[in-house]
């Protein structure tokens, strides 16, 4: 699990980043010290005095070292600026520091593992973001760029640069109050008593938000999707244009092509609800002439695939990633079975989304959590509560949950957002 | 028989607005060289009148504002802590007065670099304690250093009002415990900085404040103040001063007054260090 600490620029409980000034002098009878303590609150910060020594006779200075907190490090930056105006002196943060990685491969050890927070490091004396968040990494730091980013574990190269320790380190965390009016449709807790209507209007909303950004919708969708006839809500979705990037395994793939070529999903009539003779040879007739095809987006130059969410796809030029797993049947031509290769697709992909719907899969769901940054809106919605709470405690804190059978819920927001 | 005030000035012979670095400037209303040849040397004579000894040194072309002495440092026993000026037309002064106190028998320090602190202007002493401006021209960071350099209690006031730029355009010590002081010019905290520590405060009022009153001299019982301030004088009359009021238009221009055209070199009045010979803790040359 990943943790959030930095030595001098520790997270505010409430949000927020910290740093520490110092100031020096006759600050008591000045009334320097309460003005300045004041100021901190007035311009919307807050303040741990850490220490404060009280000179013993009049002409003795006194010093105090407080810690300063803000909602963002713009706001403490203006707030640290008008202390200064009144003698304060910012305890100079230290430096990041880094070492080589001399293992390719490894990060160097106590290495710095990061959150899915926005993150910054101090190099040559400012404080910058580091690109790409996400939990879970280490950070590479660019000298010749000036730049930081997060990356695997498996990315690291010999000789690069991985930070080390927590100095120069701040994590900023999303502000709760913000989250709660852009989400404030609901709350987080996972239930099935809620009311649907006004989640799914959330839900078609913060879509629609993340359009209009100009910014990518994510679906990171399971098989149940096609076994529960949604195949088709999805398919608008993606022909209307409200979805950019798709995850999924080989499964939810296999059966919408099983639909589209046989009427089935795993043998069963989508139209009749019964299991067709011989059904049950489908899915694997259906990867089988795919795969004579050459591949997905063959079948439907070939004419062959010509409905479902896969078809749909390929005609929208939908980044579709398919991310194999052991027990997959064919695979897929697409599907990348190399699971560090798939990551590494998925992480390429995952740049510019501003939303995720993660519907009825628990590994995929869990998979591009760890991927995303906290600030990336999560929703995700399975008929099993226990999905929605394992995305959640595996860190992905942002997820809001919807405790529903998928087939009502995409059916509701194709129309919604039509 | 207590020894004669001594006190620093620069004749005007160079003085015009020559840039605007306060609200006060506008270069479109220049002095007079004449008027200010004639009101400075009023003042010179008051000044002489009431038994102080002048020391003039010599002013520099293309320096205007090196009329305003009280600007060039703090002086305390025989040091001279020279100031470091907000503004580059006034930097160029530094030399001359650091040469002149060095001549005349003074060790002249200067503050660390990247700290501002225009001397007698921001930082006054009444009684033990060193009140000093900041935030327009003087910094807290500079009165904190004055501080420990000099082992003396500052108590540094934030001065809101761009008009009042320096603490001697809005505050004036009379005695160890008493002051003349314009509260508009400071914040809340300031105010009751001044009203905690100052047993005796005068209060000018805000019409009296605005045509200079507080950039006061002192010397003795007897206080020296531009004119057009009869509600001062009659305060400071009650309190059991002499007041002369002289007419000191032609440096309102450039927003300075009385005060602003000297220096102490010998402490003023309400300095406590200065009194000869009574024990205190802060009676010690540093």
């Amino acid at each position: 699990m990943p943790h959030i600490a930095a030595d001098r620029s520790r997270p505010d409980p409430l949000g927020g980043v910290a740093e520490e000034i110092e100031v020096r002098g006759h600050i008591i009878d000045s009334l320097l010290l309460p003005k300045i303590l004041d100021r901190i609150l007035q311009m919307g910060g807050t303040f741990e005095i850490k220490e404060c020594k009280i000179g013993a006779r009049r002409v003795d200075p006194s010093h105090a070292r407080i810690a300063v907190s803000a909602a963002s490090p713009e706001a403490l930056e203006e707030i640290l600026g008008d202390l200064v105006v009144h003698g304060a002196a910012p305890v100079a943060p230290q430096e990041v520091r880094t070492i080589e990685a001399d293992i390719p491969g490894t990060f160097p050890d106590g290495f710095y593992s990061t959150t899915n927070e926005r993150t910054q490091v101090r190099l040559h004396g400012k404080w910058i973001d580091v690109d790409d968040q996400e939990m879970d990494c280490g950070i590479a730091i660019d000298p010749a760029r000036s730049s930081a980013r997060c990356l695997a574990m498996t990315e690291v190269e010999l000789g690069m640069p991985i930070v080390v320790g927590h100095d120069g380190v701040r994590v900023i965390p999303v502000e709760r109050s913000r989250e709660a009016s852009l989400f404030g449709f609901m709350g987080s807790n996972v239930s099935s008593e809620k009311p649907k209507a006004i989640s799914l209007k959330g839900v078609a909303k913060s879509i629609r938000e993340t359009r209009k950004a100009g910014q990518k919708v994510l679906l990171v969708g399971g098989p149940a999707i096609v076994h529960t006839g949604s195949a088709e809500h999805v398919a608008r979705l993606i022909r209307e244009g409200w979805i950019q990037t798709l995850f999924a395994g080989n499964a939810l793939a296999t059966h919408d092509i099983e639909q589209a070529l046989h009427g089935t999903s795993l043998g069963v009539s989508m139209t009749r609800g019964e299991p067709i003779e011989h059904g049950h040879e489908h899915h694997l007739r259906s990867i089988n002439t795919i795969r004579r095809l050459g591949g997905i987006r063959a079948a439907v130059d070939a004419g062959v695939l010509t409905s479902g969410i896969m078809f749909e796809s390929v005609k929208a030029g939908t980044d579709v990633v398919l991310a194999g797993s052991i027990r997959d049947d064919g695979p897929l031509p697409e599907v990348i079975t190399d699971t560090l290769k798939a990551q590494a697709r998925m992480r390429e992909a995952i740049h510019g989304v501003g939303f995720a719907l993660c519907i009825a899969t628990a590994l995929h769901s869990i998979a591009t959590g760890n991927l995303l940054p906290a600030w990336v809106k999560v929703v995700c919605v399975d008929i099993n509560p226990a999905t929605v709470t394992k995305l959640s405690d595996r860190g992905t804190f942002q997820t809001i949950g919807l405790v529903t059978d998928v087939e009502p819920f995409l059916r509701s927001l194709a129309q919604e957002l039509a | 028989m207590p020894s004669p005030a001594r006190i620093l000035m620069c004749r005007p012979d160079f003085y015009r607005i020559e840039y605007e670095i306060n609200p006060w400037m506008h270069r479109d209303v220049d002095s007079d060289p004449a008027e200010s040849r004639a009101q400075w040397l009023a003042l010179r004579d008051v000044l002489t009148d009431l038994g102080a000894i002048v020391e003039e040194m010599e002013p520099a072309p293309d320096l205007p504002d090196m009329v305003f002495t009280a600007n060039a440092g703090l002086v305390y026993h025989d040091l001279f802590l020279s100031s470091r000026f907000r503004f580059g037309v006034r930097q160029g002064e530094t030399s001359h007065f650091d040469a002149w106190f060095s001549a005349n028998g003074f060790r002249v320090e200067s503050l660390p670099e990247g700290m501002y602190f225009e001397g007698a202007g921001d930082a006054l002493f009444c009684g033990d304690t060193l009140f000093a401006g900041y935030r327009f021209r003087s910094d807290a960071r500079s009165h904190h250093w004055l501080g420990d350099r000099l082992g003396v209690e500052v108590l540094p006031l934030e001065l809101i009002d761009p008009r009042y730029y320096h603490l001697d355009t809005c505050f004036c010590p009379l005695g160890p415990d008493e002051a003349v002081y314009f509260p508009g010019a400071f914040d809340s905290y300031g105010q009751d900085v001044l009203k905690s520590r100052i047993p005796g405060l005068i209060e000018v009022s805000a019409s009296e404040a605005v045509s200079f009153t507080c950039n006061a001299v002192v010397v003795g019982r007897s206080v020296v103040l531009n004119e057009a301030a009869p509600k001062l004088a009659g305060s400071l009359r009650a309190a059991g001063y002499e007041v002369h009021p002289r007419r000191l238009t032609e440096f309102i221009k450039a927003g300075g007054s009385a005060k602003c055209l000297t220096l102490r070199l010998d402490g003023e009045e309400a300095a406590a260090w200065k009194a000869p010979k009574v024990a205190s803790r802060s009676d010690q040359s540093p």
